[in-house]
């Protein structure tokens, strides 16, 4: 690699791997608006497929080549190579671009003239005489900033280097090249005060994303997701594993985290958990003089395989027998348990795990026709779960183009996307009946009922085979995958038209009007065999169909002016945004005794319209001011309490400007940032109408009898009137550098988040409303916390560089206000439940300490080592039963790492790259809910006649009852995880065709370091039970560029 | 020129979309199963179905068949949080009739006598409580609305339901008094939103009861003339009898006699002792000609894993005939000293695992190869003795109506003529006037010749003392959602006079403390209102 600077490293990832005429990086668009040629501007109809059929012809075309001329193009400034430079024979399409040495080979007429161009260089153009091998330096434009890192910040963009609020901006280059299904996965271990977890090893499964924390209680605290322009619904769909999931990683071109309220105000009222702008790709634009451009066509591609890395530790059949011939002979278990045992010796867990191929392909295709540039990509991805039948299928397919009309007054950027998913989610309730089946049992056992099926029947049937089935029973984790049938098939359709309109007569003044329209349409069904010995617990659930149908239509409409009055530059922007968000489904339940289906409709809608503006002020080039008010009102709130004000301020001083200070080659860059803001939160879950009263019918199944006739009900809900916004107030101090002729760039954050009026979900007085809880707005929250980025070239040779990214995040949460009345005694909200009992909790909400605090009795150990069974420090002093009494209980730890840090590196030597990320996480406490609830003698044997295997963990505590609460159970998580390493190889050329790509070899999740004893030390919320395993994935990935 | 006419065009486009699209936040909702209240009774038949939503709180806990997604109250699951399932918890895990093996939470509290007033299950009942009363209130106040406008049989229906609702009302205050003491209080006055109810004491919530029953007694529909498992008169009756019974631990002072006016009431309103036993309990008991109050139950259309369903199913287990039901979930089964009350001994169960004693309202299980009659592990199912009284079939062991193979079609027998035979002699026996021993003498033989199918179990005037009748009222209506109150009531529910298998967390049963008479109030509601005070000792 050449620059260290963001810019530069975009570009280089994108063209070294194309052979543009005359087109360059994505990003180059962004700085250059003037580019697009003039012409005349014809939209076909059903462009989609005419543009395919024209790019088709255009590709084919072939052109007279005589002499072939190779070269290397460096930088005059500094004699790095430049790689990914354009090199064009003038007039014509034919053309190249450097490889990762810089250098190009081109088959020319004799006496052409080549065209050089890179990013922020002048062009340079060179006659071909006799020459063979061409060494060209390009100079420095100085008009373009080199360093510019164009980054989203709502309604606009800035440059990285003027930008006054914390943001963190992920590009391409910084994706990890691992099996990625969804975009959040890109920001896993990426950016400093994001916190990213995938939640389990399914396929397609979600991830949790935390931005400093998160600043509601029981709230949303999901970021705000704004796909080119669109700001999406927080909220899931049924039957999709996670709303991104819809998009390809692979069409994504820049990630931006918006991170304090000065950055995120400007999306007022959904955005107190900061901002994630998503950027998806287009097609790179035209130069200057081509009428015609080349078809350029990338195709990737890669085949993995996934298996379990890690299972949980069991009893084998033949322990387990020696197991109970013990529990028997020497702790009183009835001798019925014995009578009970098989011959057989399975693993459960052996039996429903697979090794897992995936695969995926990706094809793009870049071109413009009648010089309006359009990028096409399409999209297939299989991946098949560890977990047996757990697939997703996904086919994809982007279309984007960027017209310009009127004399470049008027240009267009529109984007459409559809995304088909089938997915199976197969049937999650066999890894823990993998974990409790009785290992001596035999897959089958020859019974007709449940389809050979080894299952318990009920101690009172005389028919051990074939007698009724034992409901409470473990049930066979082999049947549970054959005879459930779980899928769904979702459609996505996001299409977005963006249109800026210089106004005529008054300059530097521009309208943008933003339309965009995200659809989504789910068909489920979750259907249990007959043969299925579960099924008779739930007859209801026997036949599943559920349907849901999402829209999100949006309009922003806004003004952006320009002025320039000496040494003053103003850069204002006011507008108007509206948005309607609408959902729609159904739920039906049938059994197969009753066949006419239970259906629950539902319907709902709700609006936001906002008006916002934003002011730039820039004095002398280094003081830097932005303000940006937002008003906000959401149809969730009554009329009193609708519109909610969100206000920021933000101050920049890049010093390196100053002229006493000035640039150097040790200190390249300097900026000092303070920011203040308010943002709010208007996601109330569910509810729609929370200030109205309303009545809810009953569904069937849910009426009530009056002589013969049975009634639906009608229920007052629960409302408050005076619902209003969850404020969050941020300050944040920040610092960016860029020192040692820029290889090492940095930045670094201090902040602090209150968050007040609280969303909160909180028991109110009995007799008072039309229920025991209800959502209000009380209580108050901080975060503070500091977070570090750093970006490091050690090395940077001709053929060898290394880079190295780390990044840091501390958070502190506190809870600091909970209840309407200040009152010392109250003892908080339970939270945290677990598996085990219904209603019980670990972990607690309380004023003074961090949200999920957990709440445990403090186990006593024996000389031994061994914990004693029930027996705990008794706190309150009141003797008798210690676990009799709350007041003995203690607050123990948070969830919540104290501290996250992120590492990446990555070696290119010659042709070869080998990249690695992994993080580390310090002072995340995990309770081991499995060991808990599932390392207990007692569960050896149930009354009604089946026996259980246990953890082995049970020879640590050899507690024969559950003890809950027991301190021994909560253990510390910190851990660190190697996600990724890749190895690659690059080539220029192909058969000797221009043909480049890379082919790589990579490995996810390679390990994890951690004293935790459970399966993950990744456990989300800190309760660690029946979790899919993350499994351990190699990759082979493969990408061609013609 | 151009420039201006530009700028206002602009302006003058932006200011319509403007204005025209902040008018969308205004939404009414456009759920299929959501109205709001300005709309909801422009509807007359809503009325009924708002009045049927308060009888269904006490059998199902939410909007969606089948114990799945609308739930009334939160903080507990909402199988969970069902009115019967925790009413029947509270009166019975904490007696001698019945102790639970599982690990919810707390629950094992109960049998024990540890509860805390952060306790979830004491919680959930008593958020079920004041759910039902609040939205009493809320109908209330619609009718009230109403009625003024309304007229002929719409007027009638109005009123009727009216006085139901306040029925039900003071059905969940008597719950309240009798368990929680000294409570929150609302009525159709306090309309909702935020705001701490006022405080009121046993006696005074005792007057406010009694006052309530006597003015609707009216009002309501003739004993017996109703559509079956609404409220009529003779329910408002009993609930009274009820109330004076227990008027000395409500208030201090005895109402005895006022509980014999009443009990004469219920008595000759027209209700007859059904024949069999069994029917009471079985899923045809919506035919028994004794039961005065039900919360009805239905396979197909009232639908939950609480009230009856919890009932049957976590009560079967351990082998023990499943009676219209598709398996047990191994819970809830009785103790030696219960059985004793039967004459029931290990040794009766040596040839069968269902042994009937002369007294038949005694159905109990016991398989003496995996079962075990000693209570050495409270969390064993299988120690215990199985009880078999609740059944999905009908009495004749026929498949129950709308029969459901989860979900139970039997009814739960709130108020029956059984009770008011054994209140009349304790009434009488603890002075009251307005009846006489011999009368009572004879309404306790006639139970006793049902129970033992002929006259030797018949008892004389000497027999029937108080003690007697305690056990009496256990033997005819264990396991009925009354025990706690009764043991309250003759001062053995906690003091040491009268201790069981596991009382006081001990094998062999202690004396517990006197305040756990009442349960506490509520630590969420202590902390959410602050005009409540914590009852004493807790």
């Amino acid at each position: 690699m050449t620059k260290p600077n963001h810019v530069n490293l975009l570009v280089n990832y994108c063209s070294k791997i194309i052979d543009p005429i005359g087109l360059t990086s994505s990003s180059n668009r962004i700085l250059s608006t003037k580019i697009i040629r003039q012409d005349s501007f014809k939209i076909a109809k059903s462009f989609l497929f005419v543009l395919f059929f024209l790019m088709m012809q255009t590709g084919s075309l072939v052109f007279a080549q005589e002499l072939e001329i190779r070269g290397k193009v460096i930088s005059a400034d500094d004699r790095t190579e430049l790689i990914g430079a354009n090199v064009l024979e003038k007039g014509t399409t034919n053309g190249t671009a450097t490889d990762v040495k810089g250098e190009f080979r081109l088959k020319v007429k004799p006496g052409a003239i080549l065209v050089i161009s890179y990013v922020g260089y002048l062009r340079e153009e060179v006659q071909i005489s006799n020459q063979t091998y061409l060494n060209i330096s390009l100079k420095v434009d100085v008009t373009q900033l080199r360093d510019v890192l164009v980054v989203g910040i709502g309604y606009g963009e800035v440059k990285k280097s003027d930008a006054t609020g914390s943001v963190t901006a992920i590009s391409a280059k910084d994706f990890s090249k691992g099996t990625i299904t969804s975009p959040q996965e890109l920001l896993i271990g990426k950016a400093p005060g994001v916190i990213a977890n995938t939640l389990g090893g399914a396929a397609g499964a979600g991830t949790k994303i935390r931005i400093r924390g998160g600043s509601s209680i029981q709230g949303n605290n999901d970021p705000l997701i704004v796909v080119d322009n669109i700001p999406l619904e927080s909220a899931g769909i049924s039957g999709m594993a996670n709303p991104l999931t819809s998009l390809n990683p692979n069409d994504i071109e820049s990630i931006t985290i918006l991170k304090d309220a000065s950055a995120t105000a400007i999306y007022g009222s959904r955005a107190s958990n900061g901002v994630i702008i998503v950027k998806t790709k287009r097609a790179m634009l035209l130069e200057k003089d081509l009428v015609v451009a080349k078809l350029l066509i990338n195709y990737s591609g890669n085949f993995s395989l996934a298996t379990p890395a890690k299972m949980l530790s069991v009893f084998t059949g033949d322990e387990f027998r020696s197991l109970i011939a013990d529990r028997v002979a020497n702790y009183g278990l009835t001798n019925a348990a014995s009578t009970r045992l098989g011959n057989a010796n399975t693993d459960w867990q052996k039996e429903i795990y697979q090794t897992s191929p995936t695969t995926e392909h990706n094809l793009t295709f870049n071109h413009a026709i009648a010089s309006v540039p359009y990028r096409l990509s399409l999209g297939y991805l299989y991946q098949g779960g560890i977990l047996k039948y757990n697939t997703i299928d996904r086919k994809n397919l982007s279309f984007a183009m960027t017209p310009s009309l009127l004399n470049g007054d008027l240009t267009l950027d529109v984007s459409a996307s559809a995304s088909l998913i089938s997915n199976n989610f197969s049937n999650n309730d066999a890894i823990w009946s993998a974990v409790e089946f009785d290992p001596t049992q035999p897959i089958k056992n020859g019974n007709t009922r449940f389809g050979g099926y080894t299952a318990w029947t009920e101690i009172s049937a005389n028919d051990k085979l074939n007698g009724t089935p034992n409901n409470i029973a473990t049930h066979n984790p082999v049947a549970r995958l054959q005879f459930r049938e779980n899928t769904s098939e979702a459609q996505r359709y996001l299409l977005g038209a963006k249109l800026d309109y210089k106004i005529p007569f008054i300059s530097n003044l521009k309208a943008t009007l933003n339309l965009g329209y995200d659809y989504y349409n789910t068909d489920g069904r979750d259907r249990t065999n007959t043969l299925a010995s579960w099924s008779y617990r739930e007859p209801e659930r026997q036949l599943v169909a559920y349907n849901q149908t999402k829209t999100n239509s949006l309009l922003d409409f806004y003004l952006n002016y320009k002025l320039d009055w000496g040494v003053n530059k103003f850069d204002l922007t006011g507008g108007y945004s509206y948005q309607h968000f609408y959902n729609e489904g159904m739920n039906s339940n049938t059994s197969w005794i009753f066949q006419s289906p239970k259906i629950t409709p539902y319907k709902n809608e709700y609006f936001l319209i906002s008006f916002f503006g934003r002011m730039n002020y820039t004095l002398l080039d280094r003081y830097l001011l932005t303000v940006t008010v937002r008003e906000d009102g959401s149809s969730r709130f009554s009329e009193d309490n609708r519109w909610g004000l969100f206000p920021a301020v933000a101050f920049a001083w890049k010093l390196t400007e100053e002229p006493i200070i000035g640039k150097s080659d040790f200190l390249n860059e300097l900026k000092l940032r303070v920011s203040w803001g308010k943002a709010g939160q208007q996601d109330v879950g569910g509810n729609y109408y929370p200030y109205i009263p309303t009545y809810t019918a009953s569904t069937a199944g849910a009426y009530y009898q009056f002589g013969d006739t049975f009634y639906p009900t009608l229920r007052p809900d629960a409302y408050d009137a005076n619902l209003k916004w969850e404020t969050v107030t941020s300050i944040n101090a920040g610092l960016d550098f860029t020192i040692l002729n820029k290889r090492i760039s940095g930045t670094f954050d201090i902040y602090k988040n209150t968050s007040d009026d609280l969303l909160n979900n909180i028991p109110i007085p009995v007799g008072s409303n039309f229920s025991n809880f209800l959502l209000t707005n009380v209580g108050s929250m901080e975060n503070k916390g500091f977070e570090v980025g750093l970006n490091v070239t050690p090395i940077l040779e001709s053929d060898y560089s290394w880079e190295l990214g780390v990044n840091l995040t501390y958070n502190e949460n506190k809870i600091t206000k909970l209840t309407l009345v200040d009152d010392p005694a109250y003892t908080g909200v339970n939270t945290g439940g677990i598996s085990g009992g219904v209603g019980n909790n670990v972990q607690k909400f309380i004023v003074g300490m961090p949200a999920r605090i957990f709440f445990l009795f403090n186990q006593v150990y024996g000389t031994n080592g061994k914990p004693i069974e029930g027996l705990y420090v008794d706190k309150s002093g009141k003797g008798g039963n210690v676990a009799g009494n709350e007041l003995n209980k203690y607050y123990f730890e948070s969830p919540d790492p104290d501290y996250l840090i992120g590492v990446s590196s990555k070696v290119n030597y010659k042709e070869f790259d080998l990249s690695f990320s992994g993080r580390i996480s310090l002072g995340n406490y995990v309770y081991n809910n499995n060991a808990s609830n599932r390392a207990l003698y007692q569960q050896v044997y149930n009354q009604s006649g089946f026996l259980s295997n246990i953890l082995t963990d049970v020879r640590k505590t050899d507690f024969m009852t559950a003890q809950y609460w027991s301190s021994f159970y909560l253990e510390n998580a910190s851990y660190f995880k190697l996600d990724y390493i890749s190895l690659g190889y690059n080539f220029t050329s192909l058969f000797g065709n221009n043909t480049s790509g890379r082919i790589g070899l990579s490995v996810q999740n390679v390990f994890t370091i951690t004293k935790y004893t459970g399966l993950d030390p990744e456990v989300d919320n800190g309760i660690d039970n029946n979790i899919y395993p993350r499994p351990r994935t190699f990759m082979l990935s493969i990408s061609l560029n013609y | 020129m151009k420039k201006i006419t530009f700028l206002t065009m602009v302006a003058l486009i932006s200011a319509f979309i403007f204005t025209s699209c902040v008018k969308d936040l205004n939404v009414e909702p456009i759920d299929p199963n959501v109205n709001t209240l300005n709309n909801v009774f422009k509807d007359q038949a809503a009325y009924k179905k708002a009045l049927a939503k308060l009888y269904a709180s006490y059998a199902i806990s939410g909007q969606t068949g089948g114990g799945g997604g609308s739930p009334d109250i939160q903080g507990i699951d909402e199988n969970f949080g069902n009115y019967l399932r925790q009413y029947w918890g509270l009166q019975e895990l904490s007696t001698d009739e019945a102790i639970i093996a599982w690990d919810d939470a707390t629950i094992k509290d109960f049998h024990w006598q540890t509860w805390a007033p952060n306790d979830v299950f004491l919680t959930a009942l008593y958020s079920r409580i004041f759910y039902t009363i609040t939205i009493s209130n809320e109908f209330i106040r619609n009718v009230n609305e109403k009625i003024g406008s309304a007229s002929g049989t719409f007027l009638a229906d109005l009123k009727a339901f009216k006085a139901e609702a306040r029925f039900l009302r003071a059905l969940s205050y008597w719950h309240a008094i009798d368990m929680y003491g000294n409570t929150p209080f609302v009525t159709e006055v306090d309309k909702p939103g935020a705001f701490f109810p006022k405080r009121i004491t046993r006696p005074e919530l005792f007057s406010y009861i009694e006052k309530e029953l006597k003015e609707i007694e009216n009002e309501l529909v003739a004993p017996k003339q109703n559509e079956y498992a609404r409220a009529d008169r003779g329910a408002a009756w009993f609930l009274l009898a009820k109330l004076y019974l227990n008027a000395k631990v409500y208030t201090g002072t005895e109402r005895y006699t006022d509980a014999l006016t009443y009990i004469n009431k219920v008595i000759s309103g027209g209700y007859t002792l059904d024949n069999s036993y069994l029917r009471l309990f079985s899923a045809d008991n919506n035919l028994s000609p004794e039961i005065i109050f039900p919360i009805a139950f239905d396979g197909q259309n009232t639908q939950q894993y609480g009230g009856m369903t919890f009932l049957l199913h976590a009560s079967n287990g351990g082998g023990m005939p499943l009676y219209g039901i598709d398996g047990g979930w191994g819970g809830i089964r009785t103790i030696k000293d219960f059985v004793a009350k039967f004459n029931v001994k290990e040794s009766d169960f040596a040839n069968t695992t269902q042994y009937t004693p002369s007294d038949k309202r005694g159905m109990f299980f016991f398989d003496k190869s995996s079962w075990q009659w000693e209570i050495t592990n409270v969390g064993t199912f299988t120690h215990g003795i199985g009880v078999t009284k609740f059944r999905n079939v009908t009495s004749t062991g026929a498949t129950a109506p709308n029969a459901h193979p989860t979900f139970v079609s039997a009814d739960f027998p709130l108020f029956r003529l059984g009770d008011a035979y054994l209140m009349y002699a304790e009434a009488v026996l603890r002075g009251g006037s307005g009846g006489s021993i011999a009368t009572a003498v004879n309404y306790i033989n006639a139970l006793r010749q049902r129970a033992y199918g002929n006259a030797s179990g018949n008892i004389q005037q000497s027999d029937l003392t108080l003690n007697f009748i305690l056990d009496e009222r256990a033997r005819e209506l264990y396991w009925e959602g009354h025990r706690r109150t009764d043991l309250v009531r003759f001062g053995q529910f906690t003091n040491g006079t009268y201790v069981w298998e596991w009382k006081g967390k001990v094998k062999n049963g202690i004396q517990t403390s006197a305040f756990r008479d009442l349960y506490p109030i509520p630590i969420n509601d202590l902390n959410a209102n602050p005009n409540l005070v914590q009852n004493p000792g807790y």
